[in-house]
C-alpha cells in the first residue's frame, strides 16, 4: 500500500467519493422533480392559480359565521356517520382476524398457496382508497349507508390484518411450546397460547383503526355513501358556505372527540 | 376441608375486563347498540338484486381487465398522479422540514413551537379530500390543485414525526456540539441532522407511498390524477376499465411498498 501523503486540511464527514455519490443523487433528484413539475403544470391554467387568492378572500368570507341553526338537522347524519365507522370496523375486524392468521408466518396452514393470497389480500385492500371502495358499492348495492359500511369494513381488512399479522408474529414462542407440551391440538394452541397474548394488541389495533374509520367515514357520503358527508356534498353543490363551515366544525370536534375517546381506551387496555 | 370444595375443571380468567359486573354492562350495552345501530340501516333489497348483477360484472371485470381500450387516458392518469406525487412529497418535505425544525421543544423557544405545532394541528386534522374540494374551488380542476393538496397534507405528517424524532435525539451529541462554540445553525447541521437523517428519509419515502395512494382518491372531487379516470370508468359502467385501473393502482402501491421497505432497511 502506498503511504497517505496528502491530508485534507478541512474536516469533512464522509469519503470523497460518497459526498460525490450523494451530490449525483441530489442532482438526479434535483433533475426528476423540475421534469415531473413540468410534466404536471403542462395544462394548469395559471390565470386561474394567480386568481386563488381572491378567491380563497371570496370563499372565506362567505364561509363565515357558521349556520348555527344548521346543527339540530346534522345530529341524524353524524349518528349514521358514527354507525358507519363502528359497524363497519365491527365487519373489517371479523374479516380480518382470519385474514391475519393466514398470513402470519408461525400460524399459517400453507406457507406457499395460503400465505401469499392472504398477503394479496391485506394489500389490495390497503392500497385502494375507502372513497374508491364506497364509489364502487355505490354503484354495485346502491347509495345508502349499507354501501358505506361494507366500504369502510373492506378498507379496514388490510390495517388490522397487517398490524395483527406483524403482532402474531412477533408472540413469545415459550407459551406456545408449554401448551403444546401438554399434547394439545393445533386449535387448542391457538386458543389457549396465541390468542391471549395478542387480544390486548388487538383490541389496540380495532380501536385505533375505528378512530382513523371516524375520519374516513365523515367524507364517504360525497359519493353516496350516507353520513354527514351527503349534507357536506348537498351543501358544496349549492354554495351554501355557511353550512359547510357549520359542517366542517361538527366534523373537527367529532375527530378530536373520537381521537381522545379511542387514545383513552388505548391506554386502558395496554 | 372437604374435597368437595375444589374446581374440577379450570376456567380462563377474563383477560381485559375484570369485574363481572362491567362484563355484563358492557355485553348489554354492545347488544343495545347494535340493534340500534342495525335498525338505521335502510337497505333497498331491490336494488341490492340489480346491483349483484353489477357487482358480477365489476368482479368479472376485474378477472379480466381491459387495458387497452382507454389505455390513453389511464396513461394520462397516471402521468398525472406520478408527477403529482413526486412534485408533492419533495415541496412538502421542503416546508415540513422548518417547520418540524420549529415544533421541536428542545431547539426552539416557546412561541415558535406554538406556533408550528397548530400548523402542523391544522394539517392534520384536516381530510385530504376536504382540502382538495376547496383547494379545486380556488386553483381550479387538473393536477395543481391536487399538488397543493398533497403537499399540504405532507407538511403535517412529516413535520410531526420529525418533530417528535428531534425531540427523542441523544441530547449528549447536541451538548458535544455546543461545548465546541457552535452556532444553531452548526447545531443542527453537526449534531441534529446525522441523527434525524435516516429515520427522515425512511419517512419520506413512506410520504410518496401515501401521496400515491391518496392521489389515486383526490382526483374524485376533481384534483386530476388516476382517481378522474377511474371515476370516470365507473360513472361509464366500463368496469374492465375500472378494475384495470384498480390493479395498477395495487401493483404500483405494492411495488413502492417493496422499494421503500428495501431502501430503508439499506439505511438504517
Amino acid at each position: 500500500m502506498s503511504e497517505i501523503t496528502h491530508y485534507r486540511e478541512v474536516w469533512a464527514p464522509r469519503p470523497p467519493r460518497t459526498r460525490l455519490l450523494i451530490w449525483f443523487a441530489w442532482l438526479l433528484l434535483v433533475a426528476l422533480f423540475v421534469y415531473c413539475w413540468q410534466v404536471m403544470t403542462e395544462n394548469t391554467i395559471w390565470a386561474f392559480v394567480s386568481d386563488a387568492p381572491r378567491q380563497a378572500m371570496d370563499i372565506g368570507s362567505r364561509m363565515v359565521p357558521p349556520r348555527w341553526s344548521y346543527l339540530p338537522e346534522l345530529l341524524e347524519p353524524l349518528w349514521d356517520t358514527l354507525n358507519i365507522a363502528t359497524l363497519g370496523t365491527l365487519g373489517g375486524i371479523v374479516m380480518a382476524v382470519p385474514v391475519a392468521f393466514l398470513a402470519a408466518r408461525n400460524t399459517t396452514p400453507s406457507t406457499r398457496f395460503l400465505r401469499p393470497v392472504a398477503l394479496f389480500v391485506i394489500v389490495a385492500s390497503r392500497s385502494i382508497n375507502s372513497l374508491i371502495w364506497a364509489l364502487l358499492l355505490v354503484a354495485i348495492i346502491g347509495p345508502g349507508l349499507l354501501a358505506g359500511i361494507v366500504a369502510i369494513a373492506l378498507r379496514s381488512i388490510g390495517f388490522v390484518g397487517k398490524l395483527l399479522y406483524e403482532a402474531i408474529e412477533e408472540i413469545d414462542t415459550r407459551q406456545v411450546e408449554a401448551v403444546s407440551a401438554t399434547g394439545a391440538s393445533a386449535m387448542q394452541v391457538l386458543n389457549y397460547a396465541i390468542v391471549p397474548q395478542v387480544v390486548p394488541t388487538f383490541i389496540a389495533i380495532g380501536v385505533f383503526r375505528w378512530d382513523i374509520n371516524i375520519r374516513e367515514s365523515t367524507i364517504l357520503g360525497l359519493v353516496g355513501a350516507g353520513g354527514i358527508g351527503l349534507k357536506l356534498q348537498a351543501s358544496i353543490n349549492v354554495l351554501a358556505w355557511p353550512q359547510v363551515t357549520m359542517i366542517l366544525l361538527l366534523i373537527l370536534g367529532t375527530v378530536v372527540v373520537s381521537e381522545w375517546v379511542s387514545a383513552k381506551l388505548r391506554r386502558a387496555v395496554i | 376441608m372437604s374435597e368437595a370444595t375444589y374446581a374440577d375443571t379450570w376456567r380462563r380468567p377474563p383477560q381485559i375486563v375484570k369485574r363481572r359486573a362491567w362484563r355484563w354492562a358492557l355485553a348489554i350495552g354492545t347488544v343495545i347498540y347494535l340493534a340500534l345501530a342495525l335498525s338505521t340501516i335502510e337497505v333497498d333489497w331491490q336494488r341490492v338484486v340489480v346491483g349483484l348483477e353489477r357487482g358480477q360484472r365489476f368482479a368479472a371485470g376485474f378477472l379480466q381487465p381491459d387495458f387497452l381500450s382507454r389505455w390513453d387516458d389511464i396513461a394520462r392518469g397516471l402521468v398525472e398522479s406520478l408527477t403529482m406525487t413526486l412534485t408533492s412529497t419533495v415541496v412538502g418535505i421542503l416546508i415540513s422540514v422548518p417547520i418540524g425544525i420549529g415544533a421541536a421543544r428542545n431547539l426552539t423557544p416557546a412561541p415558535v413551537y406554538l406556533v408550528c405545532r397548530a400548523v402542523i394541528a391544522v394539517s392534520r386534522s384536516l381530510q385530504e379530500i376536504i382540502i382538495a374540494i376547496f383547494l379545486v374551488a380556488m386553483f381550479g380542476f387538473g393536477p395543481f390543485a391536487g399538488f397543493l393538496t398533497l403537499s399540504f397534507a405532507t407538511i403535517g405528517f412529516l413535520a410531526k414525526l420529525l418533530a417528535d424524532d428531534i425531540e427523542e435525539i441523544d441530547e449528549r451529541q447536541a451538548e458535544a456540539i455546543r461545548a465546541t462554540g457552535a452556532s444553531w445553525w452548526q447545531l443542527i447541521d453537526y449534531a441534529i441532522q446525522p441523527q434525524v437523517m435516516p429515520r427522515l428519509i425512511g419517512l419520506s419515502l413512506y410520504r410518496l407511498d401515501i401521496n400515491f395512494r391518496e392521489s389515486s382518491v383526490i382526483g374524485i372531487v376533481g384534483a386530476g390524477g388516476i382517481g378522474a379516470t377511474l371515476n370516470t370508468a365507473i360513472d361509464r359502467y366500463e368496469y374492465d376499465s375500472a378494475g384495470a385501473i384498480l390493479l395498477l393502482i395495487i401493483v404500483i402501491v405494492m411495488l413502492s411498498e417493496y422499494a421503500s421497505g428495501y431502501v430503508r432497511k439499506f439505511l438504517q
